[in-house]
């Protein structure tokens, strides 16, 4: 089911750079592994081109259909999955057809995550729904995203209720606001504690690890980051 | 009438004649309890703030997030492989589950497939740890109740099944045992006869629970009717596990999307037509018994495929030495280090490269799912094309399923609220992550 790369066309988000990772021992002083200049373009975004295979444009069909807006140019295939990257402002109209039409029927967020990308202007917050409908026996995942800088999107806990504590979550993780929900409030860490853990910018803490004349930094300063 | 002034309580007390007092002239009888975190019955670190009217519950609020140990936000820094131990962790009670759906998510990024043996035996700890993990559900949630003795017994066939697992890896809990790719290691020499030893000991002892409980006047009437959650419910709260099959629907990820060839292994899926505390103690009950069943078919096919291998065929991903657990309980290979230190600089770099660097995992997110014993547990998994995960998430049943926690509780009594918490079987490990 993976699309082929010569096949994909990269999703026009508002200036998102082609990012190049330059991942584990990479150049830099000191960097004796010998493998230094590994360069790679991380291609995040692929649309995947029609007929996109099984029920996926049953689905895809169907959700044109009832939200016009949404357009061709939003669905992905990848390893099997369908993921449909919504507009923030169609997310809440798209999942109240998702669970009461009769021929989609997602009956159940089964959970909700955030994934950050700093690299992205205007798209920083990723916020990914997974539906699951027991009444066709398929899963869907729909993939919104907000800035850094106006982290808002709506609450689909109107529509879905078990989506709360999972939206709660994702509010004290990565500190993206959903509008609407009954009572946004941090879920995993204090009430008073500052700053969304998950988010990339966070540090992840530690302590250097002593040696006898030599010291390992803390695993999120080390060179192989 | 106006409100009653508010009363400050302090903990510590010392003032107990003006709280009396203070208490006798309240019109309401409102009563604010904390129960929890440290309660023994709220089956780990759950907090929960009860509001009574006498004995029953009016309002009651789940607090989370007292074990939240920052396991997503480490896998970041760890490779791939390393993030098999991690996971494990969470839920402790059922660890090879975790390990399971986070190898499978990375599997399908990877886009290979454990081999047939691999899969074998990932679905005899999974049905082992089911049986373990039921245990320890029914065993907690009896105690709870004053039934110790089903907890006792329960913790001794546990016993049992741990003891196979430390044979097998050498722990008895936080396995690593599952890794991407395959297993970590094949059955030790005598595995086969101590499996053999292991089901007739649990052929042996199941029925006793059953004995117990099923009749027992005292249990059912502590457990029939409390905790009820029907099929509308379970689908708003999107509930899963025991929970929504004791309402009578037939929901099961080992059937309805099976992953690890469940698909060819026959067993039943269970269910209950009560929703209540009581159907579910029932289908866990009779779950270790179609669990068993596969773990029997386990057996024959392990039989049957001795000395396939454990790892996928391919030495970019697969761990480069094949390990034994020894008499320590440390797993080693000594043919294996003999070859990288002595024999081949070529095996040495290649160890080097696999375990230190770790493999590289093409760009993409997956969602992979399993039935774990206490309902879907998820695993959303973003890989940015490098060697540690980007983001990993885990949806873990127990944290979407105490959200229902209110609508099981309130209205009821005090003392049901305890049965309610353990009929869902939470374990806050995983809630928390």
């Amino acid at each position: 089911m993976t699309q082929p790369a010569d096949q994909a066309v990269a999703r026009p988000t508002p200036a998102a750079p082609t990012v190049v990772r330059q991942g584990m021992w990479g150049p830099g002083p000191g960097a004796v592994s010998g493998y230094g200049g590994l360069r790679q373009p991380v291609i995040r975004h692929r649309l995947s081109p029609r007929p996109l295979g099984g029920w996926f444009d049953e689905v895809a069909d169907r959700l044109i259909a009832l939200v016009p807006e949404l357009g061709e140019d939003v669905f992905e295939v990848d390893r099997g999955e369908l993921t449909v990257a919504v507009p923030g402002r169609l997310l809440a109209q798209l999942a109240r057809h998702c669970r009461d039409d009769a021929w989609l029927r997602f009956e159940n967020c089964v959970s909700v995550s955030g994934v950050h990308f700093p690299d992205e202007p205007g798209a920083e917050f990723h916020v990914v729904y997974h539906l699951l409908s027991i009444t066709h026996n398929r899963r869907l995942r729909l993939e919104a995203t907000c800035p850094e800088s106006d982290p808002h999107l709506p609450s689909l806990v109107a529509t879905y209720p078990m989506a709360d504590w999972h939206e709660r979550e994702t509010w004290d993780m990565f500190g993206v606001v959903f509008d609407g929900h009954p009572h946004l409030t941090r879920i995993l860490m204090p009430d008073d504690w500052v700053g969304h853990p998950q988010r990339k910018d966070y540090p992840l803490g530690g302590v250097p690890i002593e040696f006898k004349g030599a010291e390992v930094p803390p695993p999120d300063q080390r060179r192989s980051n | 009438m106006s409100a009653p002034a508010p009363v400050t309580y302090i903990a510590q007390g010392g003032d107990w004649a003006e709280i009396a007092a203070a208490q006798a002239e309240r019109a309401d009888e409102t009563i604010v309890v904390n129960m929890g975190p440290q309660h023994p019955s709220t089956h780990g670190v759950l907090r929960l703030e009860l509001e009574l009217e006498g004995e029953t519950v009016t309002s009651v609020r789940p607090g989370i997030g007292f074990l939240h140990s920052g396991i997503e936000k480490n896998m970041e820094f760890k490779t791939y492989a390393q993030g098999s131990a991690f996971v494990s962790r969470m839920d402790y009670v059922a660890p090879m589950f975790n390990e399971a759906v986070y190898c499978l998510a990375v599997e399908k990024l990877l886009e290979v497939e454990a081999p047939a043996r691999a899969n074998v035996l990932r679905v005899l700890v999974m049905e082992l740890n089911r049986i373990a993990s039921h245990l320890v559900a029914i065993g907690t949630g009896g105690m709870e109740i004053g039934a110790l003795t089903v907890m006792t017994i329960g913790f001794r066939e546990r016993e049992v099944i741990v003891d196979f697992f430390e044979a097998l890896c050498g722990t008895r809990m936080n396995h690593a045992y599952i890794r991407p790719g395959g297993v970590s290691i094949d059955l030790p020499e005598n595995g086969l006869a101590q499996l053999r030893s292991l089901i007739e000991w649990l052929h042996k002892h199941l029925p006793e629970y059953a004995g117990f409980c099923n009749e027992n006047p005292i249990f059912k009437g502590r457990m029939c009717d409390v905790a009820r959650l029907d099929l509308t419910s379970c689908m708003a709260l999107g509930v899963s596990g025991p929970p929504l099959r004791a309402t009578g629907y037939a929901w099961d990820l080992r059937k309805n999307q099976p992953y690890c060839d469940y698909e060819t292994y026959d067993f039943d899926v269970i269910t209950w037509d009560t929703a209540d505390a009581y159907g579910r103690f029932r289908i866990r009950q009779q779950e270790m018994w179609e669990s068993l069943k596969i773990v029997e078919q386990c057996y024959d096919r392990l039989e049957a495929t001795s000395g396939a291998p454990v790892m996928v065929d391919d030495p970019t991903l697969a761990w480069p030495a094949q390990l034994t657990v020894g008499p320590d309980g440390q797993g080693n290979s000594f043919g294996h280090v003999k070859q990288i230190m002595g024999l081949s600089m070529e095996a040495l770099i290649h160890h080097f490269k696999t375990v230190s660097e770790g493999f590289r995992v093409p760009v993409g997110q997956v969602y992979s799912a399993i039935e774990s014993p206490k309902g879907e547990l998820g695993c959303h998994l973003v890989s940015d094309g490098g060697s540690r995960p980007y983001r990993c998430h885990f949806r873990d049943p127990g944290f979407n399923h105490l959200q229902a926690v209110p609508a099981l509780c309130e209205g009821g009594m005090m003392s049901d609220v305890v049965v309610a918490v353990a009929s869902l079987d939470p374990v806050l490990g995983g809630v928390d992550r």
